[in-house]
This record gives structure tokens, sequence and C-alpha cells, in this order.
């Protein structure tokens, strides 16, 4: 256990833990938009920004999903500078997605009204790779990357039409936080819609009450996980034992 | 031209033996690949990932992040111009756009006629002889716009 | 090759070696890095080569090609020993000359000498041309003595003998000490101390240790590294086995980038040749300390030079780089404690531990001791790579090495530190080449590029240049990186194209502030330096723009015109070479007709016109 302070407020924590996640669970907020609980760190969006002093008198600037705690660390979130820096980066990403309203909500909370750069229209894209991470560390199929480099990076499945490897699952859409992948159960399609990729999955059939439940692919995916029949799990949430 | 499919399971399993299946050699492997068969055949990329057991989207997201990479078969000439800074200075973006002119074609782009692959690199260590033009590895040195039409047109 | 098994059987080598060279015999040294094979010095080795076959000299002539040594401006460049005659811009129809002149009756040819332009006076030898003689060459001398497919040549002039005083005669924290006294700082562009990074992978916990040799030189205009891993491969390899063996490494890699083909096929060829001889890999000469090499090639970008990224890319993953809260030399490659330096440190190493630590410190400023390498480019009459000791000022570098500007244009500002560092002054160019001193006018040392810029350049054009090109090399992974590099190039590109707006430098300063504070990694946080020290020290030259719309320098296209002089004399040749027809004659011997309507500014009159009748404004 180590002790450092957060905005004046003493906290022991486990050696190990990033300061964000501490914060958060002090209920001190620090705006993020590429962190998740549920997978590794990244650091894309740099709005998790702090000043840190260390033990030895080291100041800086890191970002705090990132940078683990340590004995005597004092930690400020919402310095002037911080608040600089987190404003400019949030009128960055207005400019980019200019209609994406969780981005207009954020940047209202940080000061900016209207982005001071020309718009583009990247969708709600924010190129923060929580969807990549999802997908490779949660449900291990990989199906998603971020490709190309610099300006022309976008999220895509190999060569824009390979969806061989996605199971349908949704977990992207679930844990963008922008609502850039959207996914819709209709009838016995389910349509998960990605920046520049629409995907249709074929649903399969409660053998109990007859509703349609998960795509097929992702119920023949954890069946071949759990080594099992791949018609395993044939029954909806509601008629299991 | 284009890659014949066993022609490209040959190449790429070949390649993948001399790395021995190593999943950290993937840059290697793929400039390897490029080299043997010109480009990086689609065919090829989907070799790799099964022979690596690495997932497609990573194989595709390393082979469009770096530079040295083409997805698209190229020119049958390629002309480098270097925008090292030496060479900007002595103004290499004007022979770049004269180049651009003449060909028809931007920095990363091949030519319909597959006859010319544009790029652009960052100092290849000849400042002395700034700005530089090099088609098909040959380097002509101190290049003026005038020189650009008539150097291209030895090359069809 | 036989492969040694004890360091008296290395002496034994190389005195044997030594002893069957006969100095007196004539040995043709030409280069063959990749300046001079640009200027066609393949053509010319050939010709060399069928010239001393033919005549039946073989016996008597040795023939070197040897890496760089530097004056890349007057190449191809030829040497003959053993009266060290100094040729330069030699052509192949020179050759049959050369070798009946000087190798057969050993007389020199002296329109192929260097002639000072300033003096008149013409170098016999290699030490008395000006370009030479305030350089201190501890590292890039040997690239004239050494073919680097032949490791016989390095241990001749006493190749590994430094490792063997490491690894016999000293132990692993000994040789730290020495590196650690001898305040070697990192020479890759950061300039931190090696030894102190050393001890942290030494001390970290986690098997294997790694090393890695960053030959990554990707900041335009430089090529020191090049001419380093070309010229003189072993000196690096050498360097990292010494440097492994005090870390507790036994692996090391060499990342060189994809652009440099001949610098990865001779450090192929070096590897392979000291595993040969025993050098390299299992228990080096009997030692008991083993480490193996191996080479990398980078997959083509700027940002693999940046350490994580490199070590993303040697993982087989994209070169993004990470945060570095936690070193690299704690966990770096695969997690493990890694030490990255750069080539030129590790050619540092052998120096230091074979002279001492308090002889390096005799060379240098306070806190920046050695040489270091420069790639003199740009408006600079002698182009080429410089070993200074730190210390001497810039103005002695451009001018009493780089022979100044040609075409007697004003000088205006030196660029160090590439893409990270920022313009200089002219009126600044006597601060001393220091890591610290350059940090302190808002540049850096950065890995050694040093660009020359006279009052033909423009230096917001410059800056839009150097934003423009990180903008293509960025990985995309951070916001401030990503979208503000974008943001400032539009900035500075509207400003060159005389849309700028009064606002727009302090629209500049906040997004450098952003990135300076915010971006993921060097390439972001440091991408501001040029923009910054060019509004710092050429505010005027960009209030010209904004305000008046009008580039002094005569560059940016959109705000110049192209007009024909009263001077003209019509003879037409500019007529022919107009792409877009707008020049048109007029009368015979009078000035020709320039159409501004029709003129695209491509500048191919410009470059034509030999009697300087295209006036840029």
């Amino acid at each position: 256990m180590v002790t450092l302070t957060i905005d004046g407020k003493v906290i022991e924590a486990e050696e190990g833990m990033m300061v964000l996640d501490v914060a958060t669970a002090h209920n001190i907020y620090i705006p993020a938009l590429c962190a998740h609980e549920s997978v590794s760190p990244y650091g894309a969006c740099r709005l998790c920004l702090v000043e840190v002093k260390t033990g030895s008198g080291r100041e800086r600037l890191v970002t705090s999903c990132l940078y683990p705690v340590e004995e005597g660390l004092e930690v400020k979130t919402n310095t002037e500078r911080v608040r600089r820096n987190r404003q400019t980066i949030i009128d960055l990403l207005l400019a980019r997605c200019p209609e994406s309203e969780v981005i207009q909500d954020m940047a209202r909370q940080l000061g900016v009204e209207k982005t001071s750069y020309p718009q583009e229209d990247h969708g709600s894209c924010i190129l923060c790779a929580l969807c990549v991470r999802a997908c490779e560390e949660v449900v291990g199929v990989s199906a998603i990357s971020l490709v190309n480099r610099g300006v022309e990076r976008e999220m895509a499945i190999p060569f824009y039409d390979d969806s061989n490897a996605c199971i349908g699952c949704g977990s992207c859409a679930y844990i963008c936080p922008t609502g850039a992948i959207k996914m819709e159960d209709s009838g016995d399609t389910r349509t998960i819609t990605m920046p520049g990729n629409v995907i249709e999955f074929k649903l399969a059939k409660c053998s109990v009450c007859g509703d349609y439940f998960a795509p097929e692919k992702q119920l023949e995916y954890m069946a071949r996980k759990a080594s099992l029949e791949p018609d395993f799990f044939d029954r909806c949430i509601n008629c299991r034992d | 031209m284009t890659a014949g499919l066993e022609h490209v399971r040959e190449a790429v399993g070949a390649i993948l033996e001399r790395y021995q299946h190593d999943r950290g050699s993937l840059v290697a492997i793929l400039q390897d690949t490029q080299a043997e068969l010109g480009y990086l055949a689609r065919e090829a990329l989907v070799e790799i990932s099964t022979g690596l057991d690495v997932p497609m989207s990573r194989v595709y997201g390393v082979a469009t992040f770096f530079r040295a990479f083409s997805l698209t078969p190229r020119g049958r000439h390629t002309v480098n111009v270097c925008l090292g800074t030496a060479c900007h200075v002595r103004g290499a973006v004007r022979i770049l756009e004269t180049i651009e002119r003449e060909t028809g074609i931007k920095a990363g782009e091949t030519s319909e006629d597959l006859r010319f692959s544009l790029e652009t690199v960052n100092c290849v260590g000849a400042c002395a002889l700034g700005p530089i033009m090099i088609v098909d590895g040959k380097y002509s040195g101190e290049i003026t716009v005038d020189k650009v039409k008539p150097l291209l047109s030895m090359y069809k | 090759m036989n492969r040694l098994s004890s360091p008296q059987e290395l002496e034994a080598l190389r005195e044997s070696i030594v002893r069957n060279r006969d100095t007196r015999r004539r040995c043709l040294t030409i280069c063959g890095g990749t300046g001079c094979l640009a200027l066609g010095a393949e053509e010319l080795i050939a010709a060399f080569r069928s010239e001393v076959e033919s005549r039946g000299l073989i016996s008597g002539v040795d023939i070197r090609v040897t890496g760089c040594p530097g004056f890349c401006e007057r190449g191809p460049l030829v040497v003959i020993e053993p009266e060290n005659i100094l040729y330069q811009r030699v052509r192949p129809k020179d050759v049959a000359e050369i070798v009946s002149e000087t190798i057969v009756s050993g007389k020199i040819i002296d329109r192929l000498l260097y002639v000072d332009p300033n003096t008149g006076q013409k170098a016999v030898h290699e030490s008395e041309v000006p370009f030479y003689k305030k350089q201190l060459r501890l590292l890039l001398a040997d690239n004239s003595r050494i073919d680097p497919n032949n490791v016989n040549d390095y241990i001749a002039l006493g190749g590994y003998s430094a490792l063997v005083k490491a690894i016999f005669k000293m132990s692993p924290v000994e040789v730290l000490e020495e590196v650690r006294k001898a305040n070697l700082r990192g020479r890759g562009g950061g300039g931190f101390a090696t030894a102190r990074k050393w001890q942290t992978t030494r001390d970290a916990e986690g098997e294997p240790k790694y090393v890695i040799c960053n030959c990554d030189e990707g900041d335009p205009g430089a090529f020191m590294d090049r001419s380093l891993m070309e010229g003189n491969p072993h000196s690096a390899i050498e360097g990292m086995l010494i440097g492994a063996y005090a870390i507790g490494s036994n692996e090391g890699f060499i990342y060189v980038r994809n652009e440099y083909p001949l610098a990865v096929l001779h450090a192929e060829t070096a590897i392979r040749q000291a595993e040969e001889c025993g050098l390299l890999g299992d228990n080096i000469l009997g030692s008991g300390f083993s480490c193996r090499i191996s080479i990398n090639r980078g997959g083509g970008a700027f940002v693999c030079g940046e350490s994580t990224a490199l070590m993303a890319s040697l993982e087989g993953k994209v070169g993004e780089p990470r945060a570095k809260y936690i070193h690299t030399s704690e966990k770096g490659l695969w997690e493990k404690p890694t030490n990255l330096n750069n080539v030129e440190t590790w050619a540092n190493v052998p120096l230091i531990i074979n002279k001492g630590a308090d002889w390096y410190r005799q060379i240098g400023t306070e806190n920046s001791k050695g040489t270091k390498i420069f790639s003199l480019v740009g408006k600079v009459n002698n182009t080429g790579l410089v070993e200074v000791p730190m210390g001497m000022t810039l103005r002695e570098i451009v001018t009493d090495i780089g022979g100044g500007v040609p075409k007697g244009k004003k000088l205006k500002a030196v660029q160090t530190g590439g893409p990270s560092g920022g313009c200089i002054p002219e009126s600044m160019l006597d601060i001393p080449v220091d890591f610290d001193e350059l940090d302190k006018v808002g540049s850096m040392m950065g890995s050694g590029g040093m660009i020359v810029m006279d009052e033909t350049n423009c230096m917001v054009d410059i800056a839009r240049y150097f934003i423009s090109f990180l903008e293509g090399e960025s990985c995309g992974k951070c916001v401030p990186c990503r979208e503000g590099l974008k943001r400032m190039r539009e900035i500075l590109t509207g400003i060159t194209e005389g849309r700028g707006e009064e606002e727009d430098i302090e629209r500049l300063e906040r997004l450098s502030e952003t990135l300076m504070d915010s971006a993921l990694c060097g390439l972001g946080q440091t991408a501001p330096n040029p923009v910054l020290t060019s509004i710092r020290y050429f505010r005027d030259e960009y209030q010209a723009h904004i305000r008046d719309k009008r580039c002094p320098a005569g560059v940016c296209k959109a705000l110049i015109t192209y007009s024909i002089s009263d001077k003209c004399p019509g003879c037409g040749l500019c007529i022919k070479t107009c792409p877009q027809g707008a020049i048109t004659l007029v009368e015979k011997k009078k000035p020709v007709l320039l159409d501004q309507e029709k003129c695209i500014k491509c500048g191919a009159c410009y470059d034509v016109c030999r009697l300087d009748s295209v006036i840029v404004k």
C-alpha cells in the first residue's frame, strides 16, 4: 500500500494501481475518453492529464490512466495548465467530430462552446481504440484494428471487407464512448454499423421460446472455445436453467 | 502484374520458413514478401496471417502502417524524390511538383498504365547533390525543373 | 577465417595482419558510401579494377573500397597511399591517368587536387584540406582505413582490443563506472547520461536483458549513423558487446532503417565475420561471456526512431509509442529490461574503454564530453559529415569547416536537431555545440543534422516543411499530435499562401503549448520547436506574410511573381522550357515577354536561364 494525495485528499492505494483508477474509486472526477475498466489503458485521448509531483520533487504532466501510484505522490487534477490542455484537446476533437453529442457535451463541460478549427466529418470516431482493445483482450477474436497511420488512421476490418473473424457480439458497440459503432437487432438479423462498414449477422432462435437472441457465429465461437458441440448454446437468457 | 496464387503460397511459405514462423519478425517477413512479389498481394497477407497464427487485423494493420509497403501493384519504374531538409532548402518541392505534373500522379501513387510509381523519401544521404531524383535506383543529382521531362521520357 | 579462442590469439592475429601489410605498397582507397555511389562510384571502382588488372598491376596495388570519409561535396573521393594523396571529383575518364601517373610513376595530377575557393591554395593531402583541418575525427577517421567487408582491417587498427580489456581485465561494474566517469551522453538526440541508462537496465529485474542499437536515423538531412554503420559497423558492434557485458545482457539487436540497404548489408557481413572469428556469439574469445547480435530492418516510419515504437516494431506490431512512465530500461522489448542507444553512442564506447575516461573528458565542454558528428548540409560550400569536439561554435563549423555560404549569399540561420530542433539565427551562431547550450536557445543537439540556410530560404516555409513532415510521420495514436499537427500545418500553409490572419501566431503558440505538454511521445512533444524558434527569431518574416502578403525571401509561390529583367537578351531558352507556353519572343535581342496570367511559378525558366535574367520577388 502507498499513501498519496489527490487534490489535497490523502489516499491509501494498492501499489501498481493507476492514478485514474484510484481517483475514480474515490469519486474524484478526471475526464477520460479512451479508458475503460475492462481493457488495458492506452493513453490516446490525453484528457486524463494531471499534474504530479513525486516524492523526490520531480514535477510533470502525466496521463493518469497510465501513471502508477507512488509513495508520497502529489496529484493535482484540475490546475490551470491542465485545464488549458484539456480545452485544446477537446477543441481538436470537436473539430474532428462536430456532430458527436458526447464530444459536444464534454466540450461544453470543459469550457469550449464551439471549435476554433475548420470542421471535418469523421462521424463520431475519435480513434480511442476501445473497440479494438475490447475485441482483442475481452472477446479474443481481434476482428478489427486501427489501420493506416497518422491523419489517415481509422478503425476498420481487414481490407475493409473481411468480417470473417467478427462474431457479432457487439462488445465494440457497447464500449464505444461516442456511439460511433451501433448495433441493432431486428427480426432475425443483427446489424453492426461501424465507421466504413455495415455487417449483418444471422441471429439464432431460442429452442424454447422462439425468440432471436444472439448471432449464430457468436454462439459457435463460444462453443468452440469451451470445447462443446457447436449448437450447445441454444437457449436465450430467459429460458436457461 | 498480379501474383498467381500458387506462386504466392510458395514464396510466402519459403519466407515464413526462413524466419521460423516467428511472430516478432512480421515486419521483416512483410518486407521480404514485398521484395519477392513486388507488392503485398492480399493472398500473401492471408498466408502470413495463417502461417504465423496472427490475427488478420494485426497483419493488415502493420501492412498499412509502414510506408515501405504497397498493397497494390507498383509501376514498372519507381521515381523517388528526396524531400530531406537539405534538398528542400535547395528547391526539391518544385521538382516534385514538376514530376507530379508530368506523370499525372501524386506521391504515393502509381500511374494507371503502371508506368511510374512516385515516392518521396526523407534523405538518402547524398545531400551534396541535392535536389535528387532517383529512377529505378539510378541517382540524378542537382536536378533542375527543366531536366525532369527529358529524364522521365527515357523510361517507358 | 579461424575462430579465435583467446585474447592472445587475437593479438597474434593482429600482429600477423600488420606484419603482412606492406605500408609502402600502393593502395587506392575509394569511397563506396551511398553518397559517392550516387555520384557514380560504382562505375569508378569497376574502372579502377579493370585498369589495374589490364596493366598487370594487381600484385603490387591494393584497391580498398571504404565507407564515407565525410567530404561528400567533393565526391567521388580517392586517396592514394602511402603518400596519402587526395583526389576529389574523380570520374571514370580520370582512371587511366591516375593509374599511369600516380600509381605507376608517383606523380601528382594537379587538376584532381582540392583547391580552396577562397585562397586558391591546392591541398595534396587530406590533412591540408580546410574542411578536415578543424575536425577531430575520433570516430570517422577509420572510415577511410577500413573496408567494411573485411574484419581484418578493423582488427589491424586495434579493433576489439577494448572488448578484450573490458571482459578480461574489468568487471561489469568497472566498465559501467568508466563510462559514467567519461560522462558519455546519448548521441541520438536525447543527450541522456548513457551510464545512468545502463545502470537502470542492469539493476532492473527480469531476464533476459536486451541491448539495442538504434540506426533508424529518420531526421531528414542527417546521415551520420548511415556512414558509421556502412563504413565501420564493427565499432558499433564492439560498443554493444561492451555495453551488454556491463549490463548483463546476452542478446542485442541492430535496428537499421529500411532506406539504408547498404548499411544493412555491411552490418550483416560484419556480424557474420565477427562470429566466425569468435568475437561475437558463444564464449567470446574463451571469456565465458556470450552475446548474440542480429539485424532488423525498419519498415519506413520516422516514428520508429522513438525507442518504444522501435521495440513495438521488433515485436511485430505497428510502431506506436507508449507511455514511458515505466522506463524501457525496466520494461522494454517483450516487457524485459532493454537498453537502447544510438549508433554513435555505441561507437564511442570502445574509445572510452581503450583510452580511458580521463582522456575522454579532456575533449568537449563541462557537460558535453567527446566529439559529435554532424551532417553539414544545405546552403553551404562544403557539404558533408563533420566530426568536431563539443564546444566548437556553430559559426566556426559553418564558416571554417563548411566554407561558408555559396554564391555570395548571406547566411541566415542554422537548423540543428532536425524536426525536433530549432532554427538559430545568424546573430546567435557563436554559441558552442553543447547539449545544454543548444537547449537554452530553444533548439537541441538532436541526432546531428545541421542545415544551413541563406537569405533565399523562407523561415515560414521551413516551419511548414517540418510540421508537414511530422504530420506525415505521426503514428496517429494521440489526439494532440494527430489533430494538432494537422491544424498547425493548415495555419502555416495559409500564411504561406497569403491567407494569414493576425491571430495565427497566437493559434500556433496555443497548439504548440498543448503538444509540448500533452503529446504522448517525443515526436509530438518536440514538433513545435521549429515553429516556436522561427516565430521567436524571425517574427518579422511571419508579419510580412500575414500583414503585407509578402514573402521577403522570394519562396512562397502565392506571394511572389516571376518577371524578366531588362538585361535579358532574348536568347529564347526559357521559351521552350516553359510548360505553360507563358513566355514569348518579342523581338530579336530584346527581353522576352512573360505572361503573368499563364505563369504557374514552376521555376523552370529560372533554372534554365544562364544569364540571371529571371527575377523572383
